[in-house]
């Protein structure tokens, strides 16, 4: 019976040119819609493959604003069971801030009698990619931490992880309680069913506000880097466009003449 | 003093590795620091020379049989010991997964703040660096004023440069203090998964990307013999992972690989802002898409307006043409 709490984070969903806010200390999300990183979505699927698989539960958490309730939903109707919104303006909180806020819930959690064995992150944040807050977290709580996990499945007492090395698949066995960050790449995350969003409609969240007094995460401003200067050369249109090509390939060196 | 924690392969310190020493030097001389290495690996003549044109003098290598199998936690145990005992200002590696772990590790046992994915500093007096974040669509300025600065260096941030004068470097050995909690998250096993290799994508010099363009996991015929015309690899948008068309090792972008070759081929991609994280290192750029107004199409440096279906095929027909000349 493992106990997970997994992680997400709400982001922009911005797929064209980044727009900020005026004073350039955040993305302005008015045009876009939100999601949150594909890393987090399979952390989730690993969260409800261990839950079912040990007769456990999945919790899912997050820390921002109370619109973040969308994401929560989105958990929960592929498989957690309830959800946990910490609300809080995360342009003040830093990976550090984020983390103790978590750790805090994780304490009171255990402190009422409900075991947190396995919290599972995304390995970095789709817009700010802290790579930190799952190694935080980690410090806050004194558990063990493995970044760059791809799939996980707990035995027992234990963890077991594969993630990609420099020289291979690395294979960790860790001892429970535990913090994972995870990599998309490894599981693939579930669609909902309808049943699925019909239970998530109704599943219960716990809506905290945080203790912690945010040490925020110095940033100084936001900019969008400049597009790349000139202009397009196009070699032609279809089929016919095909001598060109090879004409460039060879003028830059990848084929020879 | 600056320490830079260097990873090494079988052939000398990585790529990554160099470029973060030659990041850390520009630092260095703008804010008055020497720049000492710290060296996981068996510091062999081949990395001590490397770092020698680095323009380092002194490496530590930390010395413990516990070592062997990383661990993010050890590792970070015992470059603390050095930051520490050398009184280091700032602490700096690649921003590979095992910098950004380790860095981490070491931010959180210092308690102090830290910057990923660097690829400039802003000043030195305040320490103020640029970073990527949104995956490289946008840039951060971010204060780092602790004691002790933690950054990771995005790949690619700047190219390898020799100091321009070359240092004997004095290897140091040091035993650091382990702490047996540190040793449980060590790497227990590693298996070779040649399918899942990504060195082969990421150190290519040619690349061939596909989207959903290609049309489905039939579509690959053409776009993979091009590959091997060119002798380069093939990556994938999100959407064919997603798809399952082709595997997550392929894939190219914010949540995939970043890849610098001498020349990008994507066909049938658009050019989402978190593709084109993982691609704009590459000197060229040659976008194959039906529609010229695709981002990928007017941030290209060169384009085929066409079906790739059409497309494809022709060029891989004039390529054999010409071989056989
Ligand atoms: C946090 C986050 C992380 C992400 N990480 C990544 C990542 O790592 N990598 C990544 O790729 N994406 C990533 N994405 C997804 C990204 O936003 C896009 O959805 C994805 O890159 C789009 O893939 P695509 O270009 O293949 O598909 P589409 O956007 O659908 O584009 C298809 C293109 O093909 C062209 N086309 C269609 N048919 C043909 C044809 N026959 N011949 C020629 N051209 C044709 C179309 O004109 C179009 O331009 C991420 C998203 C988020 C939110
Ligand atoms: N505000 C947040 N709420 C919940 N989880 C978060 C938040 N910020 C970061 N995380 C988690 O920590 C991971 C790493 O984030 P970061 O260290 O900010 O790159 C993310 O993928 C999330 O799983």
């Amino acid at each position: 019976m493992t106990n997970v709490l997994v992680c997400i984070k709400r982001v922009p969903d911005v797929s064209g040119e980044v727009l900020l806010t005026e004073d350039g200390m955040s993305v302005d999300a008015r045009h876009v819609g939100f999601t949150v990183s594909p890393h987090e979505e399979c952390a989730v699927e690993l969260a409800t493959q261990v839950a079912d698989a040990t007769g456990g539960s999945a919790t899912v958490l997050t820390l921002g604003p109370s619109d973040g309730v969308e994401q929560l939903r989105s958990a929960l109707a592929v498989g957690c069971s309830s959800g946990v919104l910490v609300e809080a303006d995360t342009d003040r909180f830093g990976p550090a801030d984020v983390a103790a806020a978590i750790a805090d819930v994780v304490r009171a959690r255990e402190a009422a009698g409900d075991s947190v064995d396995l919290v599972l992150l995304g390995n970095d944040a789709a817009d700010t990619g802290d790579f930190q807050v799952p190694v935080r977290l980690a410090y806050a709580l004194d558990r063990p931490v493995l970044t760059n996990i791809s799939s996980c499945e707990v035995d027992a007492d234990r963890v077991i992880a594969r993630g990609d090395g420099p020289d291979g698949t690395e294979i960790f066995e860790v001892p429970l309680p535990a913090v994972v960050a995870v990599l998309e790449g490894g599981v693939t995350p579930r669609y909902p069913s309808i049943t699925g969003r019909m239970k998530a409609k109704k599943a219960p969240i716990d809506i905290q506000t945080p203790t912690v007094e945010p040490r925020g995460s110095g940033r100084v401003r936001l900019r969008v880097p400049p597009p790349r200067s000139g202009t397009v050369e196009v070699l032609g249109q279809g089929a016919d466009a095909a001598p060109a090509v090879v004409d460039l390939l060879v003028k830059i060196g990848v084929v020879s003449a | 003093m600056i320490i830079v924690l260097v990873e090494a392969n079988a052939d000398g310190l990585t790529l990554f590795s160099r470029e973060a020493l030659t990041f850390a030097r520009a630092l260095g001389d703008r804010a008055g620091h020497a720049v000492q290495a710290v060296v996981f690996d068996e510091p062999t003549d081949a990395i001590r020379q490397q770092l020698g044109e680095q323009g380092v003098a002194l490496a530590h290598h930390p010395d413990d049989p516990r070592l062997s199998d990383y661990a993010g936690a050890s590792w970070a145990a015992a470059a603390v010991d050095v930051v520490r005992s050398s009184a280091a200002e700032i602490v700096l590696a690649s921003g590979t997964p095992r910098g950004n772990e380790i860095l981490a590790h070491i931010a959180a046992r210092l308690d102090v703040r830290m910057a990923a994915n660097v690829v400039q500093v802003e000043s030195t007096d305040p320490l103020v660096v640029t970073r990527q974040v949104v995956g490289g669509a946008a840039l951060e300025d971010m204060r780092l004023d602790d004691p002790i600065a933690v950054l990771s260096v995005a790949g690619h941030a700047c190219d390898p440069q020799a100091a321009s004068v070359a240092m004997t470097t004095e290897v140091a050995t040091v035993s650091p203090t382990l702490d047996e909690r540190d040793l449980v998250t060590r790497v227990m096993q590693v298996e070779q998964t040649q399918a899942e290799d990504t060195s082969a994508l990421t150190g290519a010099r040619v690349v061939v990307g596909a989207g959903r363009g290609a049309g489905g996991a039939e579509g690959f015929t053409d776009l993979l013999e091009l590959t091997e015309l060119l002798g380069g690899a093939l990556g994938v948008s999100r959407v064919v992972t997603s798809l399952g068309w082709r595997p997550h090792s392929e894939q190219v972008g914010q949540t995939g690989s970043r890849i610098a070759p001498d020349l990008y081929i994507p066909c049938g991609i658009s050019g989402a802002i978190q593709h084109w994280a993982g691609c704009q290192s590459a000197k060229t750029i040659l976008a194959i898409n039906t529609d010229p107004e695709a981002p990928m199409v007017t941030r290209a440096h060169y384009a085929v307006i066409g079906d790739l279906h059409e497309v494809v095929p022709a060029i891989n027909k004039e390529l054999r043409s010409r071989r056989t000349g």
